[in-house]
């Protein structure tokens, strides 16, 4: 029986309800075994074609959702809008109309602008999954943490999470504050106040501008990337003074929990943001948070194209 | 030619005028307001315009359009832009120069003016630049673009960043009595900002722009404003801090005056989370807490008048995601519909206030002979139903462009004729 998303796209995790956050975890749990078979291969979206269009450069989404798709044995084509005629002036309206007149199931994007999958999706009959638009929300990375948190501890409700890092420019800081809310979870912000958009005080987040108390007693840490060009825009002095601040090291860990679980959306600065022996040390999930990436992954692709009846009927 | 407007509700706030009178006009100009039947008895008119349970008023004066031309012909001409003018009930019109040319010398100025006399359906008053090529770096020849006919000078598009520049072309300026409008923002602050900096904005991840980026150039300007005594207009005011500044500004004696667009206290923020493009303007849609201030000032006469800064773009500019999309709407034909519908009925302003705002406030910030109808006063004349609802439809609007929010709301408050220098330029049919 064909339990599908009742939805076209996968735009943010703001739309989501919870039973479809759920829907989804639950999705991924068996969809993750197929990851440990010796053949690596499912027949659920043979004939679908999904096409990747990325406008901006990506290792870990791009090649967990093309091997995910290839793995469902569906047709997988990625565009990297470096070479097409994007680089011409293509609108992204006429590269959507283009696309669909070549009948793909599901349309993953990745856009510099907030808000451009919700355009690309309007002109689009495909699903649209929504790989990460401006600074606006990365979902499926947010589905995949939470996927991650709760293969570790069982359960999401009542845990405590601190976000470290450039917030401001950071759609996993806000894909991962309204999904950890959406599942009942207490978040909490820290970063240069440079870095701290305002208002999120008013989203139920506690907002801190130090890190120690940030990471004291809570459940998760999770560690954002810290941009060079951030520098240049008078958000932070220097790159040293940000990880003498508010780098995570095993110095630092001491005031956080025992068994507190490190997480990171990648790329990571070895040695800025995150002290090498913490992101290669036991409590870290960052390579986890990959593999779960796919099981994701999979997931979202087989519940907006895949079963007998499909979801987008 | 002589025309009869019969049995209407004239409302002249120019002339304290709120009654049920004829309106006569005659060789273009008002020849008589009086009691009805008196001016007809007279002598026939050639036409007469039954105004009974409607409102006569003084054609609208806006103060801030884009008519495109020269330059962008596919967004606006003159002649296009001046009929949606007309449609929206605007006998007079100033057009920003930020065309291309620029409007920075009297040829561009001559050549709008002509175009105007030739094609346009209202009385079009060009705004020259401040600076050459609105590039903030050096005086335009301000006494040739006042001569050649521009009434006020402006780099609107963009802001006079320099403060030494700002404060030598209110001196100069002065020398000719007209205005240095002024759109207020510090590009450093705005930065690359796509919308307003509040809840919203955090929760989009989109660039925010604060309310400081408005309110510190103001505060700036005013005391330009003071060390000169010169004249000095805010375009498009968005921020309670900017009006806190004017309103205290004025209340030292300082010649300022300021203008509110009909979308920035028709819509919040809030707007922008369709991620539309129409709900992308420059200054940005901002907070119920600074539309609450324009209520305000609009209330206690810190805002002078309404203006639309009608902004128009192609079809396929604005179909673009949105920080790529340029900034602006269109607000000519919206204008009064939105005023009727937010302020008056939403208690603002009365009716006769609202009808100020738009005629004699905004003739006066610019020393136009306009906005009343007095007798002598040349006959541009508009006639409303304030209580009549409508349904935005842009397909139908005279503008080329069709990039307006306001698409599909359900207005009350509509324009049934516009009369310009004794001639009707527009009616609505039925």
């Amino acid at each position: 029986m064909a339990v599908g998303l009742k939805r076209k796209d996968l735009l943010g995790i703001q739309d989501l309800t919870v039973e479809e956050v759920g829907l989804i975890l639950d999705t991924a749990t068996s969809m993750k075994e197929i990851a440990s078979r010796d053949i690596k291969k499912v027949p659920t979206l043979r004939g679908k074609t999904i096409i990747n269009l990325f406008y901006e450069p990506s290792t870990r989404t791009r090649t967990s959702f093309e091997i995910a798709g290839k793995w469902m044995s569906a047709d997988v084509v990625n565009i990297s809008t470096a070479g097409s005629s994007v680089v011409k002036g293509e609108s992204l309206k006429d590269t959507g109309l283009t696309l669909q007149a070549m009948h793909p199931d599901i349309v993953v994007i990745r856009h510099p602008v907030a808000g451009a999958p919700k355009l690309l999706a309007g002109y689009l009959r495909a699903s649209v999954i929504n790989a990460g638009d401006g600074a606006h929300e990365h979902p499926t990375q947010a589905l995949l943490d939470l996927f991650t948190i709760r293969e570790r501890r069982g359960t999401l409700q009542g845990l405590k999470a601190a976000i470290v890092g450039d917030i401001v420019h950071s759609r996993v800081a806000r894909s991962n504050i309204f999904a950890m809310q959406k599942v009942g979870m207490q978040v909490r912000v820290c970063g240069p106040a440079t870095m701290l958009p305002r208002y999120l005080d008013r989203l139920g987040v506690e907002v801190y501008k130090r890190i120690e108390p940030a990471i004291a007693d809570v459940d998760v840490i999770m560690m954002l990337r810290v941009q060079l060009e951030r520098q240049g825009a008078g958000l932070f002095p220097t790159l040293r003074e940000y990880s003498k601040l508010f780098g995570l090291n095993l110095d630092r860990l001491k005031a956080a929990k025992q068994d507190v679980l490190i997480m990171h959306p990648g790329p990571i600065n070895r040695g800025v943001e995150i002290a090498p022996e913490v992101a290669d040390g036991p409590y870290s999930l960052i390579l986890n948070q990959v593999e779960n990436g796919l099981a994701i992954r999979m997931a979202l692709l087989y519940l907006l194209a895949g079963g007998p009846a499909g979801a987008n009927s | 030619m002589r025309i009869l407007i019969e049995g209407g509700r004239v409302i002249d706030p120019a002339n304290t005028v709120d009654d049920v009178l004829d309106v006569l006009i005659e060789d273009g100009r008002i020849a008589a307001v009086g009691p009805s039947r008196s001016a007809r008895d007279a002598a026939p008119p050639d036409r007469v315009l039954d105004a009974r349970g409607k409102v006569v008023c003084p054609g609208f004066v806006d103060l801030h359009v884009h008519l495109r031309e020269p330059g962008r012909e596919d967004k606006e001409t003159i002649a296009t832009g001046t009929r949606a003018a007309a449609r929206g009930g605007f006998t007079t019109v100033c057009c920003m120069p930020n065309t291309s040319p620029v409007n920075d010398n009297q040829s561009v100025t001559e050549f709008i003016l002509d175009r105007a006399r030739r094609e346009g359906s209202v009385n079009v008053f060009p705004v020259g630049a401040i600076t050459k090529g609105q590039q903030g770096a050096e005086l335009a020849e301000i006494g040739e673009l006042v001569r050649a006919g521009c009434v006020a000078i402006s780099d609107d598009g963009k802001p006079v960043m320099n403060a030494e520049i700002m404060r030598r072309a209110l001196e100069y300026a002065g020398m000719f009595g007209v205005p240095v409008i002024q759109h207020a923002e510090d590009l450093h602050l705005t930065g690359t900002g796509v919308m307003h900096e509040g809840l919203v904005s955090t929760e989009l991840g989109m660039r925010g722009i604060p309310a400081a980026s408005e309110a510190v150039i103001v505060a700036r300007d005013l005391l330009l404003t003071e060390l000169t005594g010169g004249r000095y207009h805010v375009a498009h005011i968005t921020t309670a801090e900017a009006l806190r500044l004017v309103r205290d500004g004025k209340a030292k004696g300082l010649k300022v005056t300021c203008e509110v667009c009909p979308h920035h206290f028709a819509l919040t923020d809030e707007a922008v989370r369709t991620f539309s493009t129409n709900a992308k303007m420059s200054p940005p849609l901002r907070s119920a807490r600074h539309v609450e201030a324009i209520k305000a000032g609009l209330r206690d006469g810190t805002i002078d008048a309404i203006a639309t800064d009608h902004a128009p773009h192609t079809i396929q500019e604005k179909e673009q995601e949105f920080d790529y999309a340029p900034n602006g709407i269109i607000g000519l034909e919206t204008a009064f519909g939105l005023t009727i519908t937010v302020l008056v009925e939403g208690e603002v302003l009365s009716l006769s206030q609202a009808i100020a705002r738009l005629t004699c406030e905004p003739a006066r910030v610019f020393n136009l002979p306009k906005g009343t109808l007095a007798v002598g006063a040349d006959a541009d004349v508009t006639i409303v139903d304030p209580t009549r609802e409508w349904v935005v439809d842009v397909k139908r609007f005279a503008s080329k462009s069709r990039n307006s929010p306001f698409h599909g709301w359900k207005m009350r408050g509509e324009v049934l004729a516009t009369i310009v220098g004794g001639k009707v330029v527009w009616e609505l049919e039925g």
